[in-house]
């Protein structure tokens, strides 16, 4: 079971309040599609990502960008069951979707790296450790229903 | 892991020439905000009084951390040798578990979006991304 401390809660909650779901989920994924390229072999319907550029005009992928802050925003109005709001989403990305669970942690190290730049100095080690929480916890979730 | 095209070292050659202005800065938020949210690496720290972001130790340590960044896009074309004796203080003296520079390296990334968040496009963390891993394995090279 995961505890949350009350600064935990807040702070989630404030960085959520803060971030453009639309800006903040589309650049997050647009430069996990750049940073690390073969994340593109989930992508293969989304046309034209032959480079940063294309990738990052894609409007298939500022959508999808879109689909998945609004899981997030589904974890965080279930921060004390994550894992069990989260457990057809992980069926999905296993069977369905069939991802490599170890793309989670590349696409949530870009969603850091974009909320850091979005927030600037606001962004403080212990923001950034309660938002490292809440990704791992949210990773976790996901990767539950693999076997 | 791929190695460093001639696109990527004139990337971060040309990141770097603006980001080593401030560079210490750097170094001291990226490894005081490593501290703090990834705790496990404060074992390699014991030793010092106080390990809160923007303390003394820890700033000092930032600007060698970042003092080796700065020489290993010096030695861009070959950080191998470029990073032997760095290697060997890390593997036979630090015996830091190569892991955490994984670790530091994101810490910096992310220092270095909210520091330059115009300047840090996607292109660029790719090079500065590639690079890092460039370094880390040349540091971990005298390990075994």
């Amino acid at each position: 079971m995961v505890t949350w401390t009350d600064f935990e809660r807040a702070t989630i909650q404030d960085i959520f309040s803060k971030i453009d779901y639309d800006v903040v989920g589309s650049a997050a994924l647009s430069r996990c599609l750049i940073v690390y390229p073969w994340t593109q072999r989930y992508f293969g319907s989304f046309g034209n990502l032959y480079n940063a550029a294309a990738i990052s005009s894609n409007p298939r992928v500022a959508a999808h960008g879109r689909v998945v802050l609004g899981g997030l925003e589904k974890a965080l109005q279930n921060m004390d069951d994550i894992k069990q709001a989260f457990a057809d989403l992980s069926v999905l990305h296993s069977e369905k979707l069939q991802v490599d669970p170890d793309n989670f942690k590349l696409l949530a190290d870009c969603l850091t790296i974009v909320v850091a730049s979005q927030l600037g100095k606001s962004f403080t080690p212990e923001v950034h450790a309660a938002f490292a929480k809440f990704l791992a916890v949210v990773v976790a979730a996901l990767r539950k229903q693999y076997h | 892991m791929t190695s460093l095209s001639a696109k990527d070292k004139a990337a971060v050659k040309a990141f770097w020439a603006k980001a080593s202005l401030k560079a210490g800065e750097v170094g001291a938020d990226a490894l005081g905000r490593m501290l703090v949210v990834y705790p496990q690496t404060k074992t390699y720290f014991a030793h010092w009084k106080d390990l809160s972001p923007g303390s003394a130790p820890v700033k000092k340590h930032g600007q060698t951390v970042m003092g080796g960044v700065a020489d290993a896009v010096s030695k861009i074309d070959n950080l191998t040798a470029g990073l032997l004796s760095l290697s060997e203080l890390h593997a036979f003296t630090l015996r830091v578990d190569p892991a955490n520079f994984k670790i530091l390296s994101h810490n910096i990334l992310v220092v270095l979006a909210i520091t330059f968040p115009d300047d840090f496009t996607p292109e660029v963390h790719v090079a500065m991304d590639k690079f890092l891993a460039a370094l880390a394995l040349a540091l971990s090279e005298k390990y075994r």
